[in-house]
Formats: C-alpha cells, sequence, structure tokens
C-alpha cells in the first residue's frame, strides 16, 4: 500500500521510542503487581505479565494487527488480508499515521496489544491455573481486544466513524480489560481466606518502582499516540503528567485526612488511577482540566477500590475494576466533556465547549464496549473453564503458583 | 551445662551479643522471630483493608553455657537488652544432656 507524503524523521524516531516505552510498561505493571501479592505467587503474576509480550509479540504480526487496523469488515473488524503483515510496509499508511513507516505505527499498536491484557489477571491473581488462563487470553486477545481496536481506532471502525474521542484507548485498554476483570473475579471466586485472613502485600517497593515504570512509559503510551512529534503530542504529556499528579496527590490526601496517615500504597494507585483516567482524554483537553480529571479519578476510584468492593464481596484482587474499569469509564466520559477542538483540530469539542453531541458518542463507546467485553469474557471463561479448567485446586493455592504452576521459587527456594 | 535462650528486641542484638562476648562467651545461634507477650501490635491499611498484625519482630539468641558462666550470662544479657519498657523480652534456661564438637568429637565442656 502506498502512500504519498515523505516520511518525517522527528515523528518516526517518537513513535519508535514510544513503543519501547510502552513495552517497558508491561514489566512495569508485572513489578507494580507482583509486589502487591504474597511471596509465594510473586513468579506467576510476572510470568502472567511476561508472557504477553511473547505470545501477543507473535500473535500481533501473524494476524492480530491485521485484524485490528487491517481493511475494514463491517464496520467490525479488520480480516485476515494484512496476516504476515502482508502490504504492511516501510511507506506510511495515511488511514493511520501520514508521516512515519506503516511497520512503525503497527509495532506501536503492537505495545498496546500486549499489555491490555495484562491488565486483567489482577482478577484472578493467587488462583489461577496456568493453562486455562493462557487459553482465554489468547481468545480474549483475538475476539475483544483485536475488534475494539477496529470500532475505536480502525479505518472504517463504527466507533471511530461515530466520532469518538479515544486518544490512547480508555475505552479500548481499560474499560474492556476492566470490566472483563470483574467478570473474572466473580466466575473464578475469592481466593481462600478472603477477606477475613489477612493477605498484606509481600514487597511494596516492588509496586512502587513499577509505578514509576508505568508513569514513565506512559507518556509513550499517551504521548506517541500523536504519531507525530508536534503540539497534540505535548498536549498529551503535559495533561498525562498533570492529571497523574493530581490523581495521586487525592488519593494522599484522602487517605490523610480520613485514615490518619498517606500511604504508599494509595499514593501509587491514585497516580495509576490518574494515568488510567486521563489516557482518553489526554489529546483532546487542556491542563487545568486534567486536574479536575485527576481529582475525579483519585476520588472515584478510591471509592470503587475500598467502598464498592468491600459493600459487594468480590475479590478483584488487584484492583483491576476499581482503577482502569472506572478510570477508563470516567476519561472516556470526560473527555466528552473537556475535550477542545483547538486543542486537537481532528479531534472536537466536549459538552462544556459547547457540543453535547460528543458527549453522547463517548456514552455510546463506552456501553458497547462494556457489554460487548462483559459478554465474552464470560462467554470465553465458560467454555475454558469447562475445557481446560481455570481455577487451581486448593491444594495448589495453599502451596503457591510459583511451586504448583512454575515449578519456582521466587527467593531461593524456600516454600511456605 | 545450661543452653540460655532469649528473646529479645532486635534492635538490641549488637549490644547482647557485645556483652556476652565480653564476659568470654564464644559462640551463639542468633534467629530472626516473631513474637507477642504483653506488647501490643500495631495496624495496617492496604487499599482501604485494615490489618492488626499482633506479631512483632524479636530476635532469639541460644547459647550453651557451662554451669559457672550461667549467672553472668544472664545479667550480661537482661543488662544489654533493657530498655525498660514493654516487649523487652524473656531469657529462658535449659539443661542440656550433652555437646559435642563435630570436628574433633570433644565433648562436655569442652565442646563449649
Amino acid at each position: 500500500m502506498g502512500g504519498s507524503g515523505s516520511i518525517n524523521a522527528g515523528d518516526t524516531a517518537f513513535v519508535l521510542m514510544g513503543a519501547a516505552l510502552v513495552l517497558l510498561m508491561t514489566p512495569g505493571l508485572a513489578l507494580f503487581y507482583g509486589g502487591m501479592v504474597r511471596r509465594k505467587n510473586v513468579l506467576s503474576i510476572l510470568m502472567q505479565c511476561f508472557i504477553f509480550m511473547c505470545l501477543i509479540g507473535v500473535q500481533w504480526v501473524l494476524f492480530g494487527y491485521s485484524l485490528a487496523f487491517g481493511p475494514d469488515h463491517a464496520h467490525l473488524f479488520g480480516g485476515l488480508s494484512w496476516a504476515g503483515l502482508r502490504d504492511v510496509g516501510f511507506a506510511p499508511n495515511p488511514d493511520y499515521a501520514a508521516t512515519i513507516p506503516h511497520q512503525a505505527f503497527m509495532i506501536f499498536q503492537a505495545m498496546f496489544a500486549i499489555i491490555t491484557p495484562a491488565l486483567f489477571i489482577g482478577a484472578f491473581a493467587e488462583r489461577v491455573k496456568f493453562s486455562g488462563f493462557f487459553a482465554f487470553a489468547l481468545l480474549w486477545s483475538i475476539f475483544v481486544y483485536d475488534p475494539v481496536a477496529h470500532w475505536v481506532w480502525g479505518a472504517g471502525g463504527w466507533l471511530r466513524n461515530l466520532g469518538v474521542l479515544d486518544f490512547a484507548g480508555g475505552t479500548v485498554v481499560h474499560t474492556s480489560a476492566g470490566i472483563s476483570a470483574l467478570a473474572l473475579a466473580v466466575l473464578i471466586g475469592k481466593r481462600k481466606g478472603y477477606p477475613h485472613q489477612p493477605i498484606p502485600p509481600h514487597n511494596l517497593p516492588f509496586t512502587v518502582m513499577g509505578t514509576g515504570l508505568l508513569w514513565f512509559g506512559w507518556f509513550g503510551f499517551n504521548a506517541a499516540s500523536a504519531l507525530a512529534a508536534n503540539e497534540v503530542a505535548v498536549n498529551a504529556f503535559v495533561v498525562t503528567n498533570t492529571a497523574s499528579a493530581a490523581a495521586g496527590l487525592t488519593w494522599a490526601l484522602i487517605e490523610w485526612i480520613y485514615r490518619g496517615k498517606p500511604t504508599m500504597l494509595g499514593t501509587a494507585s491514585g497516580a495509576v488511577a490518574g494515568l488510567a483516567t486521563i489516557t482518553p482524554a489526554c489529546g483532546f483537553v487542556g491542563p487545568l482540566p486534567a486536574i479536575i480529571i485527576g481529582i475525579a479519578a483519585g476520588g472515584f476510584c478510591y471509592l470503587a477500590v475500598t467502598k464498592v468492593k468491600a459493600r459487594f464481596g468480590y475479590d478483584d484482587s488487584l484492583d483491576v475494576f476499581g482503577v482502569h474499569c472506572v478510570g477508563g469509564v470516567l476519561g472516556t466520559l470526560a473527555a466528552g466533556l473537556f475535550a477542545e477542538k483547538v486543542i486537537n483540530a481532528a479531534g472536537n469539542n466536549g459538552l462544556f465547549f459547547g457540543n453535547p453531541r460528543q458527549f453522547l458518542v463517548q456514552l455510546v463507546a463506552v456501553a458497547a464496549v462494556l457489554a460487548y467485553a462483559l459478554v465474552v469474557s464470560i462467554i470465553f471463561y465458560l467454555i475454558t473453564n469447562k475445557v481446560i479448567g481455570m481455577r487451581v485446586e486448593e491444594r495448589e493455592e495453599e502451596e503457591g503458583l510459583d511451586l504448583s504452576q512454575h515449578r519456582e521459587s521466587a527467593y531461593g527456594g524456600e516454600s511456605e | 551445662m545450661k543452653k540460655v535462650e532469649a528473646i529479645i528486641k532486635p534492635f538490641k542484638l549488637d549490644d547482647v551479643k557485645a556483652a556476652l562476648t565480653g564476659i568470654g562467651i564464644q559462640g551463639m545461634t542468633v534467629s530472626e522471630v516473631k513474637g507477642f507477650g504483653r506488647q501490643k501490635g500495631h495496624t495496617e491499611v492496604y487499599r482501604g483493608a485494615e490489618y492488626t498484625v499482633d506479631f512483632l519482630p524479636k530476635v532469639k539468641i541460644e547459647l550453651v553455657v557451662a554451669e559457672n558462666k550461667l549467672e553472668s550470662a544472664i545479667h550480661a544479657i537482661r543488662e544489654s537488652a533493657q530498655t525498660g519498657k514493654i516487649g523487652d523480652g524473656k531469657i529462658f534456661v535449659y539443661a542440656v544432656e550433652e555437646a559435642i564438637r563435630i570436628r574433633t568429637g570433644e565433648k562436655g565442656e569442652d565442646a563449649l
């Protein structure tokens, strides 16, 4: 597929580096999650994140990219004409990014496809069977991530055509993974001993290290989604930092005021909530709205994680729903409120800038992704559970997944 | 021969070790343990979930001494491990049936 328009070195360098930053977020996520589980399960978490780098790294090239971004079929998916990266060469594809090689766009998108399913492992942490997880994850990537990416970002995708504003993945990444996580947590059931037995994090320094890598990498996730080194990228960079700062501060202050002391885990969680929430909006909203969005993220996600979870009693072990689903939905709707066309001419104005229709479009997108991801996740869980089994035996859960699923010990040969 | 087992606050370990070697004790075994007596634990909060932690980190020192060193060993431990606050710990004394040096086969007080 030839493109007119020459390749811009600055844009290309930026997107390639952005892709590398997003890839780094997957091991960052692994540390973020890994620190929160018990010692005996840390390797299982790291493995469930890392494996996606390997699995989706291959799947994307073979047919994932084609399904997500290939020539449109019924506005729902991309088909297989670009399988094996056929027709995905170095000339730019102006449907997606006019100034960078098509493969640069492809590999940038690969990193999003890799990290998205890694988000929901938090839902079934410490009790999932690796074989069942592996099968479910592959099915989810093919039948949830790839189509939804097509709807929102693919040329011909129905939500893209509707004019949805999702700059870097509020719906495609956070909402879809987040709602799937809720379904998974409920279906797989609570961990043994939850909630009466305390299950404190075993290594919060890992969690903090992971948060740092995530925040850093998120500049690739959000700013490089401009697919060019331009003003929109700068805007995305600025508001990403601002929103997560506001969110982390908010969570810390809530804890300080209402629980007496600000915690490291809370501050880190707040920052991540802010990052997730600003993701769909970052290419469209300004810095002051970003502060408001960050405060809302810190507040709503705090409530979701501490109050809603306790009230309904589901064991979403690492708070994927509370942070990513709530954050993703909040951010997507916020884009419908605060978007300004002056920031991004390819975007639109939101409700607060005279265009109420945008808010409705955002609502439609959120509802569609929530419904689809939820239903398909439930179906795939039931199938995989029946055929392979999704939960380990009680004995294996007590022994720890590192030993029972991987025959490995993280810290030198000890067992519980 | 007697075995002296002392549970102390972890930060007191260096002081206790110095006090014991000061009276001629030549060896001891130390382990990190958890425990509680009258000292209260604390609460920790993780994303809103509050846990009460009763067990506090302590250090256990074990040493075997000749009978004539027993009183001075106990005195040395008490002096150096004291803070005057609840949680200072306890000392237990046991009778030892035999002691053997692995390298040479020496027995009894010669093995200490």
